[in-house]
């Protein structure tokens, strides 16, 4: 029940490498709970507990949950006593003769009105954190978050900064089905993205949140906002981050085969530190949109296609593109010509888990990786897509 | 559980003697209108489908013993979750509510029957033809439903050649429930012995009689909330895509319309029970009758006025969240108030601790456990930070398994030499109290603080830090699921035979009471002919 370290989430406790003391023991129920007495010297390394967070809101929310918690912990203790008086003192086998009332008029006011009243006492200071948590006016950044299968896209838009976060890759090698990894070496396994979402400390930041597909949620539990992203509607919500550090978050909405691999990464750094990036990630993107109007070779296509492959293809194709029957479709080239292929990728199969890639993918990303479906993966058309056709098919 | 075994010549002698046995053969099972040949195959199906949607649990504790994916691929993992939900909630708890229900109702009342037998029959057989509808698109390609038991679209829509077959399952399952609510209703309201008023019956009685008004309102609105899903899946509709001018949170809240009531479904019998079970073996009546019935129909009311709290994260306006969390922390008052009665009917008793009363003692428990969870999370403001974690899972499957299913072993203890007339193993029957709960709480109460730490339910795999809750829970998983054997071996040896029991079966029904125990162990097949008058 320790606040947590304002620069660490908890998600990061336990170090990478660090066993857990359960995980060596066969699943023999006897040798686990003999290591689980040995190791509790350790548990402060296992999470009891909600974070403290590091928002106002957070803190306030934890303070709220410590109240309900005691004031449970005390009814608890009130009535469990009661009960088990009963059973030790008034039990057949000690002589007891039953007593015969059977009402009481006065109990049962006392014990409606004594927990309505606690009940008014815990309202109060819900409805309050409530309405402050509802109330996104005064913010100083716009972040809109959207939810895809099974990535998070962030956008900026007063600084025209777009990108998506996938599942770190070394996670994502480990997460197969009997990969051979073992998590425990992996850092931070699941929690994990490619490119985190950076905000500056000390903003009032909205988020803009809304799903191109499924139901997801965006949850970081160090500033105690979660709330659905809901395909064709925006909702909206707040943080003002105290501490730089990085916080770890997963979707909290069931949103399909790989809801557990998506997580959220939030690097919140000082003001200068964010202005920096802003200007790094606005010229990264220009040189991008550049990029798209060469040339490119075969191989460079291929290599390119591989990566995008791995983020946006790979969680339903599968690493051989042979899918999952019934539900992923296989990838095979010769059921589509590159035309057919393209605008499969660009608009997506309505109705299906099949988005429509061309609203999330570059022109560059997109020839790349229909050049990698159609010359890898049991496939080899020798046929090749430059951006340039990418942008006209568009 | 069936107890009859007499024939018809043997009956004659009998006092409430009659002339018409059950049907010989196996025929007998399909064509009974017998209240208790029905209720006999009410809870077979559902201690059937207690081991199969086990099965399924102990799949996904098995997956989740280590972090890493070393059993089943993800799709499968949601495939386990979503169908261990609706087995267990539509195949083991409601029907086992009406099984005892059918058995004892009219015992209870002092009927010979159930009021609507032919109905009665029909309202079973359905149930199995529904669950292999169901279960059979385990084996299809691209397999079960795998979108959680809720159903949510847009993902629900993604599901493939599995959601036709479980609509047109729920819609079966509804049926059968609706006709069983009827004709417990008809039951209550019609064949009461004469002198039974409304508030002179059994505790049971007026819980089951209120749960039937439940199912009544709420089980179509589910049937109708799937029925715009199939629409959305395969006539064109936009219900629930925004894109065609609909909006899938109205499918939630369409479907929490139904699923809050439902929870009290799952639960107000086993109230009922427990309120039979505590004052027998109290050796005490019932503290506060009348105040268990108003708690009881307030909770009923209140359960149609708290749904949005399964979805306080989906962006309701302010006032909408305010009411949800003002009624759902109001709801805290009458299941207080039941609690409180319980532990007033033990106080100055002279309590014995035969099994029945151990399942009914942890079941006021772990239920208050599971009711103190929902009322952190009836608060919104931490609700943001609880829910779709395992805080949730801890919280339902306290007040489901040692909660609600508690309840029914309760009962089946407790009313197994009325029905058997020989009384069970009872060094059987603790061990199995007591494995039983050793291995609930190691499975249940790590979740709560794995969900506190930060991990999200309905997920195959996880960050390593939740790895030794989860080591634990699993063992607990698969000690509870063995545990579950005792209670097939107590049955069944009961049912071959074991000390006889008297009507009265326990002496504490001496003083409670109850029309039940006016008849032998076992109980004539055609219960009270005629009515008896009570006083």
């Amino acid at each position: 029940m320790n606040p947590q370290p304002s620069v660490q989430s908890p998600a990061a406790a336990r170090p990478a490498g660090a066993r857990s003391p359960l995980r060596a023991v066969p699943a023999s129920a006897g040798a686990a709970l003999w290591s689980f007495l040995l190791a509790t010297p350790a548990r402060a390394d296992w999470g009891l507990n909600l974070p403290r967070g590091v928002s106002e809101i957070s803190r306030e929310v934890y303070d709220m949950h410590m109240m309900v918690l005691y004031i449970c912990i005390v009814i608890g203790i009130v009535v469990f006593g009661a009960m088990f008086i009963s059973i030790l003192k008034h039990r057949k086998s000690l002589g007891v003769k039953p007593a015969t009332f059977s009402h009481s008029m006065t109990a049962e006011v006392i014990w409606t009105v004594i927990p309505f009243l606690i009940l008014v006492a815990m309202a109060i200071p819900a409805a309050k954190a409530l309405i402050k948590m509802e109330d996104a006016s005064g913010h100083e950044l716009t972040v809109k978050v959207t939810g895809h299968q099974w990535k998070w896209e962030y956008e900026y838009p007063g600084e025209g900064i777009r990108f998506f976060s996938n599942l770190g890759e070394a996670s994502r090698e480990a997460r197969a089905l009997n990969s051979g990894v073992d998590p425990f070496s992996v850092d931070n396994y699941l929690l994990e993205v490619d490119n985190p979402l950076v905000l500056p400390v000390g903003r009032k930041v909205r988020f803009l949140l809304t799903s191109s597909d499924v139901l997801h949620a965006w949850w970081v539990p160090d500033f105690a906002v979660k709330k659905d992203a809901i395909p064709g509607f925006i909702r909206e919500m707040w943080t003002v981050i105290d501490a730089p550090g990085t916080y770890r978050g997963q979707c909290a909405e069931l949103c399909g085969k790989d809801h557990g691999f998506m997580p959220i990464v939030v690097e919140a750094v000082a003001e200068d530190e964010f202005a920096a990036w802003v200007t790094a990630e606005q010229a990264a993107a220009a040189a991008e949109a550049g990029s798209a109007d060469r040339e490119w070779a075969f191989d460079e296509l291929m290599e390119r296609g591989q990566a995008v492959y791995n983020t946006a293809c790979l969680a339903c194709h599968q690493a051989d593109g042979q899918g999952i029957p019934g539900v992923f479709p296989a990838l095979d080239a010769g059921a589509l010509t590159l035309a057919e292929h393209l605008q499969t990728v660009l608009n997506g199969k309505p109705g299906t888990a099949m988005q429509a890639f061309g609203a999330q993918l570059s022109d560059v990303d997109i020839a790349a990786v229909v050049t990698f479906e159609r010359n890898a993966i049991g496939n080899d058309t020798g046929e090749a897509l430059q951006p340039m056709e990418v942008k006209a098919a568009r | 559980m069936n107890a009859y075994t007499g024939t018809a010549d043997e009956h004659l002698d009998h006092d409430h003697g009659d002339h018409h046995g059950p049907a010989p053969g196996y025929l007998r099972w399909v064509t009974t209108t017998n209240h208790k040949d029905i209720g006999t195959l009410y809870l077979w199906f559902s201690l059937l489908m207690f081991f199969i949607g086990g099965a399924m649990a102990l799949i996904i504790r098995a997956e989740l013993f280590q972090p890493g994916l070393q059993i089943v691929d993800p799709h499968f993992f949601n495939q386990m979750t979503t169908m261990h939900a609706l087995v267990m909630i539509f195949g083991v708890v409601m029907p086992a509510f009406v099984g005892l229900a059918n058995w004892m109702l009219p015992m209870m009342v002092g009927a010979p029957d159930m009021a609507l037998p032919r109905m009665n029959n029909w309202s079973f057989w359905i149930l199995p033809f529904a669950f292999a509808l169901m279960l059979a698109t385990l084996f299809m390609e691209g397999g079960g439903p795998a979108a959680g038991w809720t159903l949510y679209p847009p993902l629900s829509l993604q599901g493939g050649d599995s959601l036709p077959f479980v609509i047109f399952s729920i819609h079966m399952l509804g049926a059968s429930s609706i006709m069983g609510a009827i004709n417990i209703i008809a039951t209550i309201m019609n064949l009461r012995a004469p002198g039974m008023t409304y508030m002179k019956m059994p505790l049971f009685v007026w819980t089951w009689f209120i749960t039937a008004y439940l199912l009544i309102a709420v089980m179509p609105v589910l049937a109708g909330a799937v029925t715009m899903l199939l629409t959305d899946a395969f006539f064109g509709t936009s219900f629930f895509n925004a894109a065609g001018g609909g909006d899938p949170v109205m499918f939630q809240h369409i479907f929490w319309f139904f699923g809050h009531p439902e929870v009290y479904i799952l639960i107000l019998p086993a109230f009922g029970l427990v309120s039979e079970i505590i004052p027998t073996f109290s050796r005490k009546p019932l503290f506060g009758y009348t105040s268990m019935v108003y708690a009881t129909s307030s909770i009923a009311f209140l359960s149609f006025i708290v749904w949005a709290h399964h979805m306080f994260t989906v962006g309701m306006p302010l006032v909408g969240e305010l009411f949800f969390m003002f009624t759902t922390m109001l709801i805290a008052v009458p299941t207080g108030v039941k609690v409180f009665n319980w532990v007033s009917t033990m106080w100055r008793g002279a309590m014995t601790f035969e099994t029945p009363m151990l399942f009914a003692l942890g079941f006021v428990v772990m239920f208050t456990i599971g009711g103190f969870s929902g009322l952190m999370l009836a608060m919104t403001p931490i609700d943001f930070q609880y829910h779709d974690t395992y805080f949730v899972v801890a919280h339902f499957h306290y007040v489901l398994v040692p909660g609600a299913v508690f309840g029914i072993i309760a009962g089946v203890y407790y009313w197994l030499p009325k029905w058997t007339g020989h009384h069970y193993n009872e060094t059987l029957g603790k061990w199995h109290f007591w494995l039983s709960t050793v291995f609930v709480n190691l499975l249940f109460f790590p979740m709560h603080f794995v969900g506190l730490a930060g991990m999200p339910r309905r997920i195959p795999d996880y960050a390593v830090q939740f790895a030794d809750f989860n080591a634990i829970a699993t063992l607990g998983a698969f000690g509870f699921g063995f545990a579950q054997i005792l209670l097939l071996v107590a049955v069944v040896q009961s049912i071959l035979g074991g000390a006889k029991a008297t009507g009265q079966v326990w002496d504490g029904t001496e003083i409670t009471g109850g029309l039940e125990w006016t008849l032998s162990s076992p109980p004539p097949y055609h219960s009270f002919s005629p009515q008896p008058v009570v006083k």
